[in-house]
């Protein structure tokens, strides 16, 4: 440091401005947390008198800004659909349309900084973590929009048009904070047309399905079972899928409640085992190293047989699948007789997951948009454009649907009431990444089942009692 | 000096130490508060947890692993970057020596060998995800596939992976360094080349007993700058890796783990814990390579 014949009287100032700074860098946080602290409504919500035409109140020349993961269904379908009809009755609205495949990095800052978007679809691998969000008043309470009429017809509630599950997954300790907009299907994807021309049966028993897998093996020149290896969340939901159909739904809620000892209960180990056995005899080769794009297109291409995967698969392979590939799904076979849920349990679960950021300019638009995309309209030709089912009842009846999509659909109905579901990737999302990455290696020979099990459990037991994670049941 | 001067200095400097005091420092300083607390970043109240934060790194298996991934990158990755380029550079340049002429075609090497530093690190990794691509399109694979050899995971198997992230930060290092290196090797005076080719050095001897001594400053340089670049490995192992880091924490190194728990743990008090330990490696790093190659210069006069 120069000492210069004033720098004696400048030393205190300096410091006392130094230490100004880095208080000043501190405030932000702490600022915005006094103003997010009061709970899921930090500030006196914009809105406008409410009305007939306009029940939820919204300002109607106030900003209403969209951001839409651009994942497997594309951010098209709202810019054709929802904003225009969301602007059909409020042209006034000053509607901006955002898309991005990192809703995290791009959106966490303007949460932080207390200028969030009116609507966010919060998905992908890059979505924000939901407990954090409920935990800090971020968003919305949405039962002002389930309450409020729906946009096809006054008298019905919008509550009462839309699946009831999906209004409870969205909900954290009994509030709903989070639209869920679609229904996946899960299943195991395959080819009609391959099948029917080499004569192979959807198995219906697992020891049928260790048939099959055996017989395309040694048909030579086609694998007969792969997953996108490197995200090994897609194996993993196969596997938490059997092991509910093997001991019942409680296997999965102990999973998703964190109980001691969830990932030890036998179905589980089953299930792990089996799957184990088809990483160890029938995968495609080199599997562990195919993200889900290549393991799909090598289906496509006919060098491999059947794949684990969700309903949008059909979606997202417009233009890879050849014409004539005829995408079908078939639900998890009988594992043994003493299964607990009878042939054609499915997992489904309703996802593409909207908020209404607390802190947004116009919340109350954020709502109606939301009310919008509910409408049997918006919703039909929403299945229609991106053959992806929503939660809006009998929105897709008189819609032409893809044959993939319609054969989930056709499973979905068959699965009835035995329809089983997860939130733990959700609402731990380190428990998913772990899960995941064990699922990879227990598929691949790096460990036993047993290592899985008890890597699983060590970290759900950590979950369990780290006091900062906020701790959800269902 | 006098006061106008003083004043008119003053004014020059006032800004860009406002900016930097705005930018660096007070994030910094920030980020070692945060560290004590279990501040979830979206908006909750700080909550002071000590040093709790740091305890708890020291059961992390992952971030455990990912420090000593660093560090054997820090070991590995600047003798190997260096060797290299040393070795090519020579070759370039025929070595400074005076009765060999450089390769044919230098020039041409010199800018092919520079490549690999102009695309971003984000496209490097998508590039070598399709070179590593375990079956027959991937463009290692594909001549084992086709002469009925298993594949090879580089990317998917847990003990391949991190040899396969360290051949791609050699491989997009060490053109910088030849380039560097040959500016070097070009700016010894030829005389001394010269009077060791009269006394009967040539090839390895030469290269030992001059061009290396001479370019000492040159490599000690570089070795700084390459371990902390090994330190603060990133973008390849987050882009190019399976899972982030994966297969199964196989290749991770600190700054995913505190990207990870920032960004998709939401922890972002843990997460700046980690970037406080990261800071201390890369500081500690500089200063004991500071200390090393505090030499006398060699004067050439």
């Amino acid at each position: 440091m120069s000492a210069g014949p004033e720098s004696g009287a400048a030393r205190p100032s300096r410091r006392e401005l130094l230490r100004g700074a880095v208080l000043a860098g501190l405030c932000p946080p702490a600022l915005s947390a006094c103003v997010g602290n009061p709970g899921p409504a930090p500030r006196a919500p914009a809105s406008g008198a409410t009305s007939a035409a306009n029940p939820l109140g919204l300002v109607e020349d106030g900003p209403l800004e969209v951001w839409i993961f651009d994942g497997g269904l594309g951010d098209g379908y709202a810019r054709t659909i929802h904003e225009p009809l969301v602007a059909s009755r409020f042209p006034r609205l000053g509607i901006r349309h955002n898309a991005t495949k990192e809703i995290a990095k791009t959106l966490q800052p303007r949460f932080a900084g207390g200028d969030p978007p009116e609507v966010v679809d919060n998905s992908g691998a890059g979505a924000m973590e939901f407990g954090a969000l409920v935990q800090d008043g971020q968003l919305t309470d949405l039962t002002p929009l389930y309450d409020a009429p729906s946009w096809d017809d006054p008298a019905v509630t919008v509550r009462e048009t839309v699946d009831p599950v999906a209004i409870e997954l969205g909900s954290y300790d009994g509030r709903p904070y989070v639209m869920n907009y679609t229904n996946t299907v899960w299943g195991i994807w395959y080819s009609r047309s391959l099948f029917e021309a080499e004569g192979w049966q959807v198995p219906r028993t697992w020891a049928r399905f260790l048939e099959l897998c055996e017989s395309i093996k040694r048909s030579g020149g086609i694998a007969p079972f792969t997953y996108a290896g490197r995200h090994p969340q897609y194996i993993y939901e196969a596997i938490l899928t059997l092991a509910a159909k093997i001991g019942g739904r409680q296997v999965l809620r102990d999973i998703d409640n964190l109980e001691e000892g969830a990932w030890r209960a036998e179905p589980v180990r089953q299930a792990a085992a089996a799957f184990a056995e088809i990483g160890a005899k029938y995968l495609l080769q080199g599997t562990a190293g195919l993200d889900h794009v290549q393991t799909q297109t090598a289906q496509n291409r006919g060098r491999v047989a059947m794949l684990p995967c969700g309903s949008w698969l059909e979606n997202e392979q417009r233009g890879s699948a050849p014409e004539g590939f005829g995408y079908a799904m078939f639900p998890l076979p009988d594992f043994g007789p003493s299964d607990a849920m009878p042939y054609g349990t499915l997992h489904a679960q309703p996802g593409e997951e909207y908020i209404v950021p607390a802190g947004s300019a116009n919340p109350r638009a954020g709502l109606e948009y939301l009310r919008a995309m509910l409408s049997r309209q918006a919703a039909g030709r929403f299945t229609e454009a991106v053959s992806t089912l929503t939660v809006v009842k009998g929105a897709s009846e008189g819609r032409v649907l893809g044959q993939g999509l319609r054969s989930a659909s056709a499973a979905l109905v068959a699965a009835g009431e035995n329809v089983v579901s997860f939130l733990f990737r959700k609402w731990y999302s380190e428990l998913h990444d772990e899960v995941a990455a064990v699922s990879g290696q227990l598929m691949n020979g790096g460990l036993t089942v047993e290592q899985w099990v008890d890597r699983a459990q060590r970290k759900a037991d950590m979950l369990r009692a780290d006091p900062s994670v906020r701790k959800f049941t269902r | 000096m006098d006061h106008g001067r003083r004043r008119f200095v003053a004014g020059f400097l006032a800004v860009p130490i406002v900016l930097y005091a705005t930018y660096v420092i007070v994030p910094s300083a920030q980020a070692f508060l945060v560290a004590l607390t279990d501040w979830r970043g979206v908006n909750a109240t700080p909550r002071f947890v000590g040093t709790d934060n740091f305890r708890r790194l020291l059961d992390d298996d992952a971030f455990l692993r990912a420090a000593g991934h660093n560090l054997l990158l820090l070991v590995l990755l600047p003798p190997l970057t260096i060797a290299l380029a040393l070795l090519f550079a020579c070759l370039l340049t025929g070595g400074g020596g005076a009765r060999r002429g450089a390769v044919r075609g230098a020039g041409f090497y010199r800018v092919v060998f520079f490549f690999p530093q102009v695309p971003a690190v984000v496209l490097v990794a998508v590039l070598f995800q399709q070179v590593f691509r375990p079956d027959r399109s991937g463009m290692l694979n594909a001549p084992l596939v086709a002469m009925g050899f298993e594949p090879i995971g580089f990317l998917s198997e847990t003990g391949v992976a991190l040899w396969a992230v360290l051949c791609v930060l050699v491989w997009q290092a060490v053109g910088f360094y030849v380039v560097l290196f040959s500016a070097g090797i070009a700016s010894i005076p030829r005389e001394l080349f010269e009077a060791a080719a009269l006394d009967g050095a040539e090839g390895a001897r030469l290269f030992l007993g001059i061009t290396l001594p001479l370019l000492r400053d040159t490599v000690q340089a570089g070795w700084v700058y390459l371990g902390i670049a090994a330190l603060d490995v990133f973008a390849v192992v987050w882009v190019m890796t399976a899972e982030h880091g994966g297969p199964d924490h196989s290749t991770t190194v600190m700054a995913a783990e505190v990207y990870r728990n920032a960004f998709q743990y939401f922890r972002f008090g843990y997460a700046c814990a980690m970037g406080v330990v990261l800071f201390l490696f890369t500081v500690g790093f500089a200063v004991f390579a500071l200390r090393l190659s505090r030499r006398e210069r060699i004067e050439l006069g």
